[in-house]
């Protein structure tokens, strides 16, 4: 007996010794940068220099200049590109694609889907731009149709800037989603359709009874991963507008790098990268929470 | 992982910045040189650091080995804005023997740059006209620019203007160039009536390219003068002044009266470049950087001016900068690399080479040997042009360059909202002055 509970113990510490390569990883590589993002963000430092102590100050700022405040508002309105359109419109796209699952059509739809995902951001960000400038391919299509009245450069226009970014946002992440949901709607036991189609159900009824209750988690997964890209988003931002015009797509992601590398402030980068964190799992809790599988 | 934490906390005491080694201002104590400095004999390496897409900065150094064949170079290449970004970190930790500069100030405060005052007595750099130096002065603790010490060289200086195409000049009967501002808008309402596109400008993304219109509207409508004190920090120096006021609202007019793309919001600087070479635009403001290119693409009809004065007769100015290199504070071959900072400006084959491939002024003594230009060429216009400016004394910085974050996040949201009717000239100016004062004081 006693020798068991020995070994147990043993094993215990030698289960710690396994997660030690990665955890030393983890706090050199994680919660080191992340320790000293939260140091920094209490000095006023142009990261040369020694810095001088500027306690909350840092933070007081990011709620209080405006433009600040107005990029941490332009990331909860990509949510709804970001997030609400690529769910809904993946859910409604899996659905169909899984209705003809058999057919070649279904895997040319799902390659095409999933295609954005697999391109480059930066290349993807690039070949946007050029659909959405004044002689692209968007406006073209709106002058054969004769909307010319409400052609533009969409990127360059105040009121359209963000949304098209938005677009683009979607059209990157409506992949993901898509295959996520398609992926957990495989997992269904088919009896169940057979049941409610027997007990006179349609389409609709099917999917709203069985389809969607079955996917409360891929949905999780998919909203939790959506919004963080909505709420940290840099890449489609910074190809595609650079923040403009005039700040109409400033984004956190992109603020903290300009505040970090062009004005040379640190300190208040690194304390809107906190507020931006802080934000993040805000968001991200709830919907775990929201989402997890109340069976187990 | 006890040990691990346990370091990264105790870097956590100290104050960020704290634990390197801080160069001090070492040039009181580094005793005066003697004579000019050389390269000597023996063979060295020069480490440099130079801006990608610019092939002057290699087409000297490969001419400087062929006349001094025991200096090599290591090279590395980088875009404008990441040198920008990383330009303190090298210069700390790697310090290249020449390099490419961004706005210098930060780097002076933080000791950097080597003080250039020593080679420029020796080389007699103090000699030149002194506004080809002024922009690279600074004052002790880099606060002001403008005056001091010396802390980086010019390759050659560029000077910014009109260019026209002269094709549809001929179109609207414009046959020289205008003499007033008055002028200008007349022929820009000449072009509007006739279908053209007045304006080839780019204002999109990061990179309000309306500031050179600006500047140039301010420069016709007052004195440079003030502008540069702006630029180079000078205390008490404002950009909300009547005459700029009176530039800004211009602007605006032109802005209002359709004479630029409507969609030059989304317009970046290359798009500019390809409409305008394309023939989409009469006037294009911009530099002399691309002399060389027009020419080549648009041979025989490009045209060049300086932007005319708001009253007849009046001053001509210009923004005018040095193309910056700088030798870090510890740099290894100081010496070999001021030598060759003043064999660019002497050696007559380095001049050419600054004119030829650089497109603008080589810097040097005033009556120093220019190269020959192909006759009628923009290249000959825009040299003539510098002339111009140094008689009149109408060289400035650029407003973009007054602190190292003021043009993407002041000039640029501001002119791209005064575009879209979203901001007045007079919001303009107060928000542009208020971020200045805001980024002078730090954060």
């Amino acid at each position: 007996m006693k020798a068991a509970v020995k070994r147990r113990s043993g094993s215990k510490w030698a289960g710690w010794l396994f997660v030690l390569p990665a955890a030393a990883f983890y706090v050199v590589f994680v919660i080191q940068p992340l320790a000293m993002t939260v140091q920094y963000s209490l000095y006023s430092w142009d990261g040369i220099g020694v810095a001088t102590w500027n306690g909350v100050q840092n933070y007081l700022r990011v709620f209080t200049d405006p433009d600040l405040f107005a990029a941490i508002l332009n990331a909860l309105k990509l949510i709804v590109f970001f997030s609400a359109v690529p769910v809904a419109l993946g859910l409604a796209i899996a659905a169909t694609i899984r209705r003809i699952a058999t057919t070649r059509l279904a895997t040319v739809a799902r390659t095409v889907i999933f295609l954005p995902q697999v391109i480059p951001l930066v290349a993807a960000g690039i070949t946007w731009s050029w659909l959405l400038s004044s002689t692209g391919l968007v406006n073209q299509l709106l002058t054969a149709v004769g909307l010319e009245g409400i052609t533009r450069a969409w990127l360059g226009d105040f009121s359209t800037a963000l949304p098209s970014v938005g677009v683009i946002g979607a059209w990157v992440l409506l992949g993901l989603c898509t295959l996520l949901l398609l992926a957990g709607m495989s997992k269904i036991d088919p009896a169940l359709y057979e049941a409610a189609r027997l007990d006179g159900a349609g389409p609709l009824r099917e999917f709203f009874s069985i389809t969607l209750p079955s996917l409360r988690q891929e949905i999780g997964v998919c909203v939790t991963v959506t919004v963080v890209a909505a709420l940290a988003s840099f890449d489609i931002v910074y190809i595609s507008t650079q923040g403009g015009p005039g700040n109409a797509s400033m984004v956190p992601g992109l603020e903290i790098y300009y505040l970090a590398f062009s004005e040379r402030q640190v300190g208040v980068a690194s304390a809107l990268a906190v507020v931006l964190t802080v934000l993040v799992i805000a968001c991200a809790l709830p919907i775990q929470w929201l989402t997890r599988d109340r069976s187990s | 992982m006890v040990v691990i934490l346990g370091g990264s906390l105790a870097a956590a005491c100290a104050a960020p910045g704290s634990g390197n080694a801080q160069p001090t201002a070492a040039a009181s104590s580094a005793p005066a040189l003697s004579s000019a400095p050389t390269c000597g004999t023996e063979a060295v390496t020069l480490k440099g650091y130079f801006e990608t897409g610019f092939p002057i900065a290699k087409a000297l150094t490969d001419e400087f080995t062929k006349q001094h064949p025991n200096v090599t170079w290591d090279i590395r290449e980088d875009q404008f804005a990441v040198i920008t970004q990383n330009a303190p970190r090298v210069l700390a930790d790697d310090p290249p023997d020449l390099m490419r500069l961004p706005q210098v100030s930060e780097l002076v405060k933080n000791n950097l740059l080597k003080n250039l005052d020593d080679y420029a007595k020796v080389f007699g750099w103090d000699q030149w006209p002194a506004s080809q130096l002024e922009q690279m002065r600074l004052a002790p603790g880099g606060a002001v620019r403008g005056e001091g010490s010396l802390y980086a060289m010019g390759l050659n200086f560029s000077m910014t203007g009109v260019f026209y195409n002269k094709k549809l000049a001929e179109q609207i009967g414009m046959t020289t160039p205008p003499e007033t501002l008055a002028d200008l808008d007349a022929a820009m309402a000449k072009a509007k009536d006739a279908g053209l596109a007045p304006i080839a400008q780019f204002n999109g993304g990061a990179t309000g390219g309306l500031a050179f219109p600006l500047q140039d509207l301010m420069a016709s409508y007052g004195p440079s003068a003030p502008i540069n004190e702006w630029i180079y920090q000078k205390p008490g120096a404002t950009i909300d002044t009547p005459s700029n006021l009176q530039a800004t609202q211009h602007l605006e007019k032109w802005i209002k009266a359709g004479y630029f793309w409507k969609d030059v919001n989304a317009v970046d600087y290359a798009t500019m470049m390809s409409r305008f070479i394309k023939g989409d635009g009469l006037f294009m403001f911009n530099g002399d950087w691309e002399s060389g290119n027009l020419d080549k693409q648009m041979a025989g009809n490009i045209g060049f001016f300086l932007m005319p004065p708001a009253q007849a007769g009046g001053k001509r100015a210009a923004m005018s900068a040095p193309l910056t290199f700088g030798i870090g504070e510890k740099a290894k071959n100081a010496d070999c690399a001021a030598f060759f900072l003043d064999w660019v400006a002497t050696d007559a084959q380095a001049r050419t080479i600054g004119v030829e491939v650089g497109g603008s002024h080589p810097m040097g003594p005033a009556d120093a040997p220019m190269p020959p230009v192909a006759a009628g060429s923009v290249t000959e216009n825009t040299l003539a042009a510098g002339a111009q400016i140094a008689k009149d004394n109408g060289s400035m910085d650029f407003i973009a360059n007054a602190t190292g974050a003021i043009y993407a996040k002041s000039w640029t949201p501001n002119l791209q909202k005064l575009v879209a009717g979203e901001q007045t000239p007079d919001g303009l100016l107060k928000s542009v002055q208020a971020d200045y004062q805001s980024q002078v004081k730090g954060g």
